[in-house]
């Protein structure tokens, strides 16, 4: 499965880093706590976040991320925005909750 | 082969955050480093450097990669830590209320560090400043 599947299938926003759209996702992983992310999220990730700020974009690319999902209708910041263009790693976006967006990449990534 | 970098990094700067792990990542990328190892490494670099940021005034990595080793040592201007121990504790942080809005200062940083190195060594004076040093076999 890739980032554009998940893209399609729950119609998400695409708000940048669109060059990393084909990149394949192996696992999920949520979490507000960027230490928690880089100490327990596995590569290939597809990471559920509140957060807007640029770190959350160096996070994802050192730990090898596929996708960053916003959830509850939040926006990147500019620098978020970016940040993700250069790295390739795209920042998606939803007006679902956390729960909820979790729930249904679960059940896609785990099929 | 012995390369070296050095850093310049400011305290309270978030949006610089990342830089040193970032370009260590993509010269260990070109010497064919396993990207597990590659990891290990960048995310301790990281967590050391978001510490300077969200606690110091300033500080200076200085990053050296040879044939079979990176050893990385991060010296910061700043408050220093009272109890090294008491720090190194897995949920204990003094970081402020904005730093951890942003979702560090979670307590998580240095058992990071400590996970993700071969040899990790920290001295620090108070009110002077803190000296981390990582270590990592490639």
């Amino acid at each position: 499965m890739k980032v554009i599947d998940l893209v399609e299938e729950f119609d998400l926003k695409v708000f940048s880093g669109k060059n990393g759209l084909d990149r394949e996702v192996g696992q999920g992983y949520v979490s507000d706590l960027l230490s928690d992310v880089l100490g327990n999220a596995q590569e290939d990730s597809v990471w559920i976040t509140l957060q807007t700020h640029q770190n959350i974009v160096a996070v994802a690319s050192l730990k090898d991320l596929a996708a960053i999902v916003l959830v509850n209708g939040l926006e990147p910041d500019n620098d978020s925005v970016e940040h993700s263009n250069r790295e390739g790693i795209p920042i998606l976006g939803t007006k679902l909750g956390t729960f909820e967006m979790a729930g249904m990449l679960y059940g896609s990534i785990k099929k | 082969m012995n390369l070296e970098y050095t850093f310049k990094v400011e305290g309270g700067n978030f949006s610089k955050a990342g830089v040193a792990s970032s370009d260590v990542k993509k010269v260990l990328k070109k010497l064919n480093v396993g990207p597990k190892t590659i990891r290990r490494i960048v995310v301790s670099l990281y967590e050391a450097e978001i510490n300077i940021i969200a606690h110091a005034y300033r500080g200076e990595i200085l990053v050296k990669i040879s044939e079979n080793k990176v050893e990385t040592t991060l010296k910061d201007s700043g408050p220093g830590i009272e109890d090294i121990n008491k720090a190194m504790e897995e949920g204990y942080s003094t970081a402020s209320p904005e730093v951890r809005e942003m979702g560090f200062g979670a307590g998580m940083g240095l058992s990071n560090m400590n996970k993700n190195t071969d040899k990790l060594e920290i001295t620090s004076e108070v009110g002077v400043g803190t000296t981390v040093k990582l270590m990592n076999w490639i």
